[in-house]
C-alpha cells in the first residue's frame, strides 16, 4: 500500500523516531507493577596477558539478564581473523556485533591486500566506531593477536579509550583478577606458566563476583596457530540435569519378536523411458 | 554571568581550528520542515509539537544524522591543507558525476560508482545491516516522490 507521507526513501542506519515513545512507555511502566525487561549483560570477568610465545586470553561462561544467569555456557572468546582474537564484556548483544563486524571488516580487508590484519588495525577500527557513538554501545572489549611485529595486548572502553598492556583484566570481577596478574605476573613467561596464571585470575574473580561464574574459557594465540579450549576448567557446581530427553536404541527391552514375511507378486510391469539428452 | 576571558596564545592557536569549525554542517529542526505556503503540511505531516522539532530526543540523534557529511567535510579540508585545493576540487567533481547515476527517487538505486568512490564497498557498517531500504515495510506513492524530488511540492 503506497503511503503518501514518504517523501523519500528511508535512510538505512540507526533510526530514533520510537526514542520519545520509548521514553514515555518506560515511564509509564516504572509506576506499575510491569518493568521492562533488561538487557542481557555479561557481568563478567575476562584476562588475557602476554607470554614468551604469543597470547593467552581467558573468560568465565556466564550470562546474566539482571539478577538471573541468561546463560551458563556462552562463549565470551569471539573470533576476529585468524590471528586475532577478542574477549568481550558489557552488553552480550553488542559484544557480539561490534566483534562480527569487526571481523568482516578486517576479512574483507584481507581479501583486498592478501595479508593478515594486524592488532593495530584491528583496535583502530573498534576505537573509531565505539566513539562515534559515544559509548551507547556497550561493549569493552581485550583483544590479543599475533602479528608480523610480535604478539599485542590491547583493551578497548566503551566510549573508545585504548590502552597497550602486557596484561589486563576487564568486567564486573575486574578488579579479583587484576589483583592476582599484578602479583605473579613477570615479562617472558612460559606457556604453562601463563596459562595456569590466566586460569586463576579467572578463578578469582568467578569466586568474588556474582555476575561471574560457570566454566573458565582459555584461548592460547602463538605463531603457529590457535588453540580455543573451550571450558578448560569445568565448575564443579554443574548439575546433573538431562539435556536430551531422545531415548537411545536399547531403551526399551525387547520381550518378544514375530517376523511375518510378506509375499509380493509382480503383476504389471511399464517401462516409462527418460530423456536424458 | 562574566565573559571567558581567553589568552592571548590560545586565541592565535585556534585559528586552524576555528576554520575548519565554520565548515562544519549547520544544524537544522528534528521534525518535518514546512510545506507549501510556508506552514507545517497537516494533511501528510500530521499535527506538530514544537518539542519535537526544535530538540533532538536521543544524544546521537543529531550527530548520526549529519555524520557523513561532517567527515566529508574534514576530510577534504585536510586534503586541501595538504595537498592544495586542485585535490579536493577533483574528488568533489568525481562525487557529482558519480551521484548523478542513479534510478528515480522510488526504485532503489545500487549507487555502484558513488561506494566504490568513497570506499563503501570495502567495509561493513550498521548502514548496511541495519534498516535496510530495500526491506522497508512502506512505499511511498512514485508520483510525490517524483515531485518532492523534482521540487515541485
Amino acid at each position: 500500500m503506497a503511503l503518501s507521507n514518504v517523501l523519500q526513501i528511508p535512510t538505512s542506519g540507526f533510526n530514533f523516531e520510537n526514542v520519545a515513545r520509548n521514553v514515555a512507555l518506560e515511564s509509564l511502566l516504572e509506576g506499575g507493577h510491569t518493568k521492562t525487561p533488561k538487557p542481557m549483560k555479561t557481568g563478567t570477568t575476562i584476562a588475557g596477558l602476554v607470554c614468551k610465545e604469543g597470547v593467552v586470553l581467558g573468560a568465565d561462561t556466564r550470562a546474566t539478564s539482571g539478577e538471573v544467569v541468561a546463560d551458563k555456557m556462552c562463549a565470551k572468546i569471539h573470533y576476529i581473523s585468524p590471528n586475532i582474537y577478542c574477549c568481550g564484556a558489557g552488553t552480550a548483544a553488542d559484544t557480539e556485533k561490534t566483534t562480527d563486524l569487526l571481523s568482516s571488516n578486517l576479512t574483507i580487508f584481507s581479501m583486498n591486500s592478501g595479508r593478515n590484519p594486524r592488532v593495530v588495525m584491528a583496535v583502530n577500527i573498534l576505537q573509531d566506531m565505539l566513539f562515534r557513538y559515544q559509548g551507547q554501545i556497550g561493549a569493552s572489549l581485550i583483544l590479543g593477536g599475533v602479528d608480523c611485529n610480535g604478539n599485542h595486548l590491547y583493551t578497548v572502553g566503551p566510549y573508545g579509550s585504548i590502552d597497550n598492556v602486557p596484561y589486563l583484566a576487564m568486567g564486573s570481577g575486574d578488579l579479583a583478577a587484576l589483583g592476582i596478574l599484578e602479583d605473579r605476573f613477570k615479562p617472558n613467561m612460559e606457556m604453562e606458566e601463563a596459562k595456569e596464571l590466566v586460569r586463576d585470575a579467572i578463578h578469582s574473580g568467578i569466586m568474588s563476583d556474582l555476575g561471574s561464574g560457570n566454566n573458565i574459557d582459555i584461548c592460547v594465540i602463538t605463531k603457529q596457530g590457535v588453540d580455543y579450549i573451550r571450558a578448560y576448567q569445568e565448575s564443579e557446581y554443574k548439575d546433573k540435569r538431562q539435556k536430551r530427553y531422545r531415548y537411545g536404541p536399547g531403551t526399551t527391552s525387547i520381550l518378544t519378536e514375530k517376523i511375518v514375511p510378506l509375499d509380493l507378486e509382480v503383476v504389471q510391469e511399464t517401462v516409462q523411458r527418460m530423456d536424458t539428452a | 554571568m562574566c565573559a571567558p576571558v581567553i589568552p592571548l596564545s590560545f586565541a592565535k592557536n585556534t585559528r586552524g581550528l576555528r576554520s575548519q569549525l565554520k565548515d562544519s554542517v549547520p544544524v537544522t529542526g528534528m521534525g518535518p520542515q514546512v510545506g507549501a505556503y510556508g506552514v507545517q503540511d497537516t494533511l501528510r505531516s500530521g499535527f506538530s509539537s514544537v518539542k519535537n522539532e526544535l530538540l533532538p530526543s536521543h544524544v546521537l540523534e543529531l550527530s548520526e544524522k549529519n555524520f557523513q557529511l561532517n567527515q566529508d567535510k574534514m576530510n577534504f579540508s585536510t586534503l586541501r591543507n595538504i595537498q592544495g585545493l586542485h585535490a579536493p576540487l577533483k574528488l568533489q567533481m568525481e562525487y557529482r558525476a558519480a551521484r548523478q547515476i542513479q534510478r528515480l527517487p522510488f526504485l532503489q538505486s545500487s549507487h555502484l560508482a558513488l561506494d566504490t568512490l568513497k570506499g563503501n564497498d570495502e567495509s561493513i557498517s550498521f548502514e548496511d545491516i541495519l534498516n535496510d531500504p530495500a526491506q522497508s515495510e512502506m512505499m511511498g506513492e512514485p508520483h510525490i516522490m517524483v515531485e518532492y524530488k523534482l521540487g515541485m511540492m
